[in-house]
């Protein structure tokens, strides 16, 4: 303290003094909070091994629905899947016959898997960049004090709350291959001569897919973002300002770090759902043109259900569920360490 | 200058999420030599705007129907989520069992089992109970989807609510169950807020569960309905599918604007502190 008064004076002092005024009053705060939770304690500890054998007992009475419900409904199916991936079942011969890793060796001899393995990774990682970049500077602007604030965030959230089969059905017509109006303004401006086929060339039907989808979710990644920012205390973002830091310093340096735990949950959201997600997919180009825009939740279902391979196509949507893991298991790890400090 | 900036950045946003529904609205009143005609302008009605093909969405294409199933089983779904979803996130935030953490990572882990691996499953289920082809499969279904994610939410809400203010309920006179209910649950409202939005609007959206039990129009949902009813084949009837998603679109968009500050605030605490 004596050290920094001579450098500081004029800046530090007042909110030195401000801090030894929150420690001067935390401090009878701290010894008043903590004296009832230890009587608590010592009330839990002498009035016997009763009340704590009623919390467990309470506790697997609140558990148990739920805990019932997920086996019957995850775990069954969930084993079932595992059993049909190993076996033969067709949709025409329902019969169950075990073949070990047939399955899977039949799945990793078709290219078309490894394409839609390479394709699953190509959308979930630039959706999730854009998402994450788009949903931040979307939740600035939504936290900002505007007029016409309602309707805006009214508007901001029509493509979430859409379902996302009528979201992709707007932009199948807006894409159209011969009406899409986008088309029409790029003709009138002499961009084009006829038309771009936005979902019938390979690259430009992978861009699509990847707008639509980042189009969806980045009002949800911006959603959870503004939690984030609300949280984030005043007078930091205040402290810094008076400090001199301008507008981009601050958000690099305050409040980015403070709320990456909430950009990193928002991007946890935003890949399990682009990860799973096949209506977007499924509406717009079917996995076409020849298996360009193919991911593996589609692939599984064609094999599966269109294609009646009952056990290839759970083989293959399998296969997505140690990549899910890992992705989870790595953010949520992020997002600890990002608390922890 | 800097107010400016502020407004031409949400005027630009709210045209770029909202710009494939503005033109779904123009599309859903134009005649069909006027849409069917490359060389027109897509943007203005060079015949004039008819209401008939929002009349077929409602006379033929069951619209009603769908939408009314789509309520009734996101209401249902969403009274389920928060039965069974609530006391398993108190009793695993509150309760001090050694394994709650354990506990708590496995639910989130379940919530990552994606429906495209599980539908094949589901369905022999499905139909060994006697329920395919009817909406209530989808009620007895979408809590797998809904429940593991709200008791990962509800989680972060209980832990933010002071053991205070239990302790003090049951000082009170209140039981440990009548303390959770008087004392803890509406202090936990925010949260439950968020979770019912965020459990209607993936049943809502649902869709490969929807697809693969029910196929009877009466029973679909709109997530299913509107694009099987609508488009057949390779005939898609353009005006009634865009003014089936202007209808759905807007009425949710507004009520979840409504609840948007709460989702916010729960989310905070859910989320971020759990």
């Amino acid at each position: 303290m004596s050290e920094g008064l001579p450098e500081g004076i004029d800046r530090h002092a007042p909110r030195s003094a401000a801090e030894g005024r929150h420690g001067s009053e935390g401090l009878p705060e701290g010894i008043d909070r903590h004296a009832p939770r230890s009587a608590a304690e010592g009330r839990h500890s002498s009035g016997g091994r009763k009340l704590a054998d009623r919390e467990g007992t309470l506790a697997w009475l609140f558990l148990m629905p739920s805990v019932v419900y997920i086996i019957a409904l995850v775990g069954v199916p969930f084993v079932l899947a595992v059993g049909f991936a190993v076996s033969d079942v067709t949709a025409g011969d329902p019969s169950f016959d075990f073949v070990g890793l047939a399955n899977f060796r039949a799945i990793f001899d078709d290219p078309v898997f490894w394409r839609s393995l390479g394709n699953t990774f190509l959308f979930t990682g630039v959706s999730m960049i854009f998402i994450v970049i788009f949903g931040k500077i979307l939740a600035n602007i939504l936290v900002a004090d505007f007029k016409g604030k309602w309707i805006v965030r009214f508007l901001v959230l029509l493509p979430w709350t859409t379902p996302a089969t009528l979201g992709a059905i707007a932009w199948l017509w807006l894409l159209d291959s011969i009406f899409s109006p986008i088309d029409w303004v790029l003709r009138k401006l002499g961009f084009i001569d006829g038309n771009m086929y936005w979902l019938g060339e390979p690259q430009l039907a992978m861009g699509s897919v990847i707008a639509v989808h980042v189009w969806r979710l980045t009002p949800l990644a911006a959603v959870i973002m503004m939690a984030g920012l609300v949280a984030i205390p005043r007078d930091m973002d205040e402290a810094a300002r008076v400090d001199g830091a301008g507008f981009w310093r601050r958000m690099f340096e305050v409040t980015i770090p403070l709320t990456l735990p909430v950009i990193a949950v928002s991007a946890l959201f935003g890949a399990i759902f682009t990860f799973t997600d096949m209506a977007v997919v499924d509406v717009l180009t079917n996995g076409g043109p020849n298996n360009a825009t193919q991911v593996l939740t589609s692939w599984a279902f064609f094999r599966g259900i269109d294609g009646g391979d009952v056990g290839q196509g759970a083989a293959v949507a399998l296969f997505l569920f140690p990549l899910l893991l890992a992705a989870a298991i790595a953010i949520l790890r992020a997002v600890r360490k990002l608390e922890v400090r | 200058m800097r107010r400016v900036g502020v407004y031409l950045l949400a005027i630009g946003a709210a045209f770029f999420c909202a710009a494939p529904f503005l033109w779904s609205l123009i599309t859903a009143f134009k005649q069909n030599r006027d849409l069917y005609n490359p060389n027109n302008n897509p943007f203005l009605y060079n015949r004039p705007a008819t209401s008939d093909h929002i009349i077929y969405l409602f006379d033929r294409a069951a619209f009603g129907t769908f939408a009314w199933n789509t309520v009734w089983v996101g209401v249902l779904v969403v009274l389920i989520t928060l039965a069974l979803g609530l006391p398993a996130a108190y009793a695993l935030a509150r309760l001090d069992r050694p394994w709650a953490g354990w506990f708590g990572i496995a639910i989130f882990l379940i919530y990552l089992v994606p429906p495209s691996l599980l539908f094949l499953s589901l369905s022999r289920i499905v139909v060994a109970l006697g329920l395919q082809d009817s909406t209530w499969s989808l009620v007895l279904i979408y809590p797998t989807i809904t429940i593991p994610v709200s008791i990962w939410l509800l989680i972060g809400f209980l832990k933010a609510v002071p053991r205070d203010i239990e302790e003090q309920a049951m000082v009170d006179g209140y039981s440990r169950l009548g303390a959770f209910w008087r004392a803890v649950v509406p202090l936990t409202f925010p949260g439950i807020v968020a979770v019912i939005v965020f459990a209607f609007t993936l049943t809502a959206s649902e869709f490969i569960y929807a697809l693969s039990f029910v196929s009877p129009s009466t029973e679909k949902v709109i997530s299913t309905g509107v694009p099987t009813e609508l488009i057949r084949g390779d005939v898609f009837f353009w005006q009634s599918l865009q003014a089936a998603t202007v209808l759905v679109a807007v009425p949710l968009a507004l009520v979840f604007n409504l609840f948007l500050d709460r989702f916010i605030a729960g989310f905070t605490q859910g989320a971020v502190k759990g």
